[in-house]
């Protein structure tokens, strides 16, 4: 563990070295498409809103200067399946995103929404050493979490401490300076599969990138896609991507679950293409201009031409109701929104106060989404999109962006996570000069 | 592994990707749009003046647009006009400017030539400018003597701040200016020829002053009279003896020196006989035989 604590202590310097060039890309690897987005920061000098006008949650600070998507290839469930394909296609984005730019980008802010990431809960307590809880009690506090064998080859993703208790009092956001006497942390722990993590990291050193930040893409679309009270009451964003459905809970501004279920836009996409007999281009376009989950009288009698140019009349000829497209989409839609149904009732969801889930996503587009969710998912299910940041063409404001835009939110704003804080002292290397100094404050 | 459709692929090949890469780097940049061209421009002129014969050439080419320029008639300066010299010190700077005229006025190095000038002794202020016409103009504010300073053997004249304005033959060729002597007379001439105006009276016997000490004043009547003045004040010190010549005619007596550095206590040193007519005249007062 102490290995992933230095290596995620370097993409942190990384990430202030890009801050300090103000240029930093963001890549999001998804299973349809890799999207590329270059934030140039310039500080929020140039926000002028006026008396109580905040500078919107610090996105003011950054700017979207160059954007471009490319389809994806060799990605299969949110996870790299062929390395070299992978690695094309994040040179095509990249390159593209750079062009618009017209600035050369060296350090990238990634996210992946594979590799099976899974959610722990961990606790912590100790008793604080002096009256004050200081630094150091913060850092002996969450060396004291008992970390879950999660298994050989996984790594950690996110470490972040959700709550702070200082004896009886619970919920805190910042102990340090406060006086007490046994200080209690808990901490959300996601972990995903390291192979998973070194493939994309291979990719995008062969683009001759370096990683300044590694992020699960539900993390960051619940980031973007959640508004603030969402967050801070609790909520659920599904993120239906491609090839995987991502969902995260969130309660007081913090990612309290997450985990992926492997199946999105791209399994309806195949059904389709298996049901009708189509290749798969043609499904996709048949999914995306007449796809829809909730089927009417009307759709019995709007009939689509499948198309094809195979030269056999019979099979170009083919015609196919709105109302069967719906009859193949339907079943697998209801299935995804089932599988996340039972993993949030698996992470203890229904216990929150807030029910509140928000969908969100390039799937979640289908038509008539907003009409079957409810039935599964219970009734406070809104579609969502991200939110809008300064600069971020048009083309890429729709849902399927929410984890490029929450990635965005997250290079400017990371939340603190464990290797944010400081190394408690008795494990620093020994000969250190830091645990001279406490030798010496203790005994003297 | 199979070989699909020969579709062209869109991603860059990884060359291309760096390429395109190493042209957004600013510095690369930079160094493509500026260093390229100027090593360009500078190759060619290099290659071009690689040969010695384009070089003189062209150096020819331009001496020659130069000198063209150099020698139109505007620019030529053909006189030298002296305002306020006299006739001797206008000599003396047509002596220390040797241009021979016509000559054009980009070759006057008028600043050496204005130095040139105010190096000369008589010369107090000087002004050089090149008239329209062609006219060297030269105005001179000449230095006027006021003292002759004795100076071991030679006589200087000296104007009113102690500088030297010509030497002197001979002190009869100008007995109207007081004589001056001493070392560090030069940096007191203000003050000596004050004392000089103040002792009038006495210009018949005056024969000059001598500085004592760089401090102080002598004046130096004929008969190795002196009178000791002090350092400061020394024009009422001198009024004081000329009041006590006045009532008294003190200086016409045997007196050697009359010494007024202490104002307090004036003294007066009388001559050998006088001190010994006194001598006596005290010893009968006091009955001795």
């Amino acid at each position: 563990m102490k290995d992933l604590y230095e290596s995620q202590r370097a993409m942190r310097s990384m990430r202030k070295a890009a801050m300090q060039r103000g240029v930093i890309a963001i890549l999001d690897v998804g299973t349809s498409k890799i999207a590329c987005l270059v934030l140039r920061f310039d500080g929020p000098e140039g926000f002028d809103g006026g008396d109580g006008v905040g500078s919107l949650a610090g996105q003011s600070s950054f700017r979207v200067i160059g954007a471009a998507t490319t389809r994806s290839r060799g990605v299969r469930f949110g996870e790299i399946d062929a390395m070299q394909e992978t690695e094309r296609a994040i040179r095509t984005a990249v390159q593209a995103a750079q062009k618009m730019a017209n600035v050369r980008v060296d350090h990238v802010i990634a996210c992946l929404a594979g590799g099976a990431p899974r959610s722990y809960g961990l606790a912590g307590q100790i008793e604080v050493e002096h009256t004050n809880v200081t630094e150091q009690d913060v850092a002996r506090v969450m060396a004291a979490c008992d970390v879950p064998d999660f298994g050989e080859g996984r790594e950690v993703l996110h470490a972040q401490p959700v709550n702070f208790a200082l004896d009886h009092r619970s919920g805190m956001s910042d102990p340090r300076g406060q006086i007490g006497n046994q200080l209690a942390c808990d901490m959300h722990l996601l972990t995903v599969d390291g192979n998973v993590i070194s493939n994309l990291l291979y990719c995008i050193k062969r683009c001759d990138l370096e990683l300044a930040g590694l992020a699960s893409s539900a993390y960051v679309s619940g980031i973007s896609s959640l508004v603030e009270d969402e967050q801070e009451l609790g909520a659920a964003c599904v993120d239906m991507g491609g090839g995987a459905t991502g969902l995260s809970i969130f309660m007081k501004k913090h990612m309290i679950y997450a985990d992926t279920v492997a199946m999105g836009g791209d399994q309806v996409t195949s059904d389709i293409s298996k049901g009708l007999q189509v290749p798969l281009a043609v499904a996709e376009r048949l999914k995306t201009v007449h796809g829809g989950v909730v089927a009417t009288g009307m759709d019995d009698r709007d009939l689509i031409e499948i198309g094809g140019e195979t030269g056999d009349w019979e099979l170009d000829r083919r015609t196919v109701s709105r109302a069967e497209l719906i009859g193949i989409m339907r079943p697998r839609v209801e299935e995804i929104l089932e599988e996340v149904r039972a993993r949030l009732d698996g992470a203890g969801f229904e216990h929150l106060p807030s029910q509140q889930i928000v969908l969100t996503g390039g799937a979640s587009q289908i038509p008539g989404l907003d009409g079957l969710a409810p039935k599964i998912l219970g009734q406070q299910v809104r579609i969502g999109r991200p939110l809008r940041v300064q600069g971020l063409p048009q083309a890429a404001t729709g849902a399927g962006f929410a984890s490029a835009v929450g990635l965005c939110l997250f290079a400017a704003h990371p939340q603190d996570e464990w290797w944010d804080f400081e190394m408690p002292a008795d494990r620093y290397p020994s000969r250190s000069l830091k645990r001279a100094v406490k030798w010496f404050k203790d005994n003297w | 592994m199979q070989q699909i459709s020969p579709r062209r692929d869109p991603a860059p090949s990884r060359l291309a990707y760096r390429m395109e890469r190493l042209l957004l780097t600013p510095a690369f940049r930079r160094l493509l749009w500026v260093g390229v061209p100027v090593f360009c421009v500078s190759l060619a002129v290099g290659l071009y003046l690689s040969d010695q014969t384009r070089r003189d050439a062209l150096s020819l080419m331009v001496e020659n647009v130069k000198a063209k320029v150099r020698d139109r008639p505007e620019f030529m300066v053909k006189l030298m006009a002296i305002d306020g010299a006299s006739p001797g010190v206008a000599e003396d700077i047509r002596e220390a400017l040797p241009v021979d005229f016509p000559m054009s006025s980009f070759d006057l190095d008028l600043p050496q030539m204005l130095r040139e000038v105010s190096a000369l002794d008589a010369v107090a202020k000087a002004d050089l400018r090149v008239r329209p016409g062609g006219v060297l103009q030269i105005s001179v504010q000449e230095r006027t003597p006021v003292a002759i300073w004795r100076n071991d053997e030679t006589l200087d004249l000296l104007d009113i701040e102690g500088h030297r304005v010509a030497p002197l033959a001979n002190r009869a060729a100008r007995p109207d200016l007081p004589l001056i002597a001493g070392v560090g007379a030069q940096k007191a001439v203000e003050e000596g020829v004050a004392i000089m105006a103040a002792a009038y009276p006495l210009a018949t016997r005056l024969r000059g002053l001598v500085r004592v000490g760089e401090r102080r004043w002598d004046v130096v009547l004929d008969d190795d009279q002196r009178i000791l003045l002090p350092e400061i004040d020394p024009v009422p010190a001198l009024e004081q003896v000329l009041a006590l010549d006045e009532a008294q005619d003190l200086l016409a007596r045997d007196v050697v020196s009359v010494d007024m550095r202490n104002k307090n206590r004036p003294t007066v040193r009388l001559g050998e006989s006088a001190a010994d007519s006194l001598r006596l005249v005290r010893l009968k007062e006091l009955g001795v035989d």
